[in-house]
């Protein structure tokens, strides 16, 4: 089962890594992943989700610092650094992930339409009974954190 | 149109930091970009009265889905170029899409050399 949730969460490092290196035409690097110490790990100003159910249970998500968002958008050419246009830009990633989910999981998996959650303080739903793992994100001088929590 | 313009690009996608960016980098001779829609019903009102020869279009949409606004678009205009750009990356999807009409298929993410490249296969 270890050796299965690391090829899954690879599937989800991979598109995010993917993503950087594609749109925003900047490579990010994947820090070691580590499992959370308690069942809710920080999350940032903006944060991109998909759910999934079928053969496994959870979520995935990508959480971001405001500011690493807005020099993500002026390194793809936007000037336009809006609220929306912030969650746009995470919901994004979610749905790369929720892509590539799909891609390598088949039909195993049900995957949900992304969603983006503003705030530090927003409210998280974990499955029970499990423990996040989380992938630190560095870029440039930013950090994220992709967040894979599956029972 | 300019009267150098030969093609008229409508994109369609509920990003608008997407919409914005295909708008951007689109940089092909003889293509103009002539409107932007945020779903499937949003884009079979606006081809009415912009007439795109080509079209981008998201397939994960709120009120009307890509894969139906592109039968949609074929029915009207068999001759409409249509490019899906989605991130459901897997074979089905993008054979689905085909055998609705569209005419080709690029995964997100995508670089600017992609998408015009892309473009470029439409059209010629």
């Amino acid at each position: 089962m270890v050796a299965k949730t690391e090829s899954e969460v690879s599937v989800f490092i991979d598109g995010v890594l993917n993503y950087f290196g594609t749109a925003v035409q900047q490579v990010a690097e994947c820090g070691t992943p580590y499992l959370a110490l308690n069942r809710s790990p920080e999350i940032s100003d903006y944060t991109g989700m998909i759910r999934i159910s079928g053969k496994r249970d959870g979520i995935v998500f990508f959480t971001a610092p405001k500011s690493m968002l807005c020099v993500m958008l002026m390194r793809m050419q936007e000037t336009d650094m809006s609220h929306d246009n912030l969650c746009d830009l995470v919901g994004e990633i979610a749905n790369t992930l929720s892509g590539n989910a799909r891609r390598d999981f088949g039909h195993q998996f049900n995957i949900s339409v992304p969603s983006v959650v503003h705030g530090r303080n927003s409210a998280v739903e974990y499955p029970a009974n499990t423990r996040p793992i989380v992938i630190p994100i560095e870029w440039r001088k930013y950090h994220a954190r992709l967040v894979v929590c599956l029972n | 149109m300019t009267q150098a313009a030969q093609h008229r690009l409508m994109v369609v996608d509920d990003s608008n930091v997407i919409r914005r960016r295909i708008e951007r980098v689109q940089d092909l001779p003889g293509l103009e970009f002539v409107g932007a829609a945020r779903n499937g019903r949003e884009a079979l009102e606006m081809h009415e009265r912009l007439r795109p020869t080509i079209v981008t279009m998201d397939l994960t949409m709120p009120e009307m889905d890509g894969g139906e606004c592109v039968a949609q678009l074929v029915e009207r205009d068999p001759k409409i170029l249509i490019l899906v750009i989605s991130a459901l990356a897997d074979k089905l999807t993008a054979i689905e899409a085909i055998e609705k009409g569209a005419s080709g298929f690029l995964c997100k993410p995508f670089t600017d050399r992609q998408l015009n490249n892309a473009l470029r296969k439409l059209i010629e």
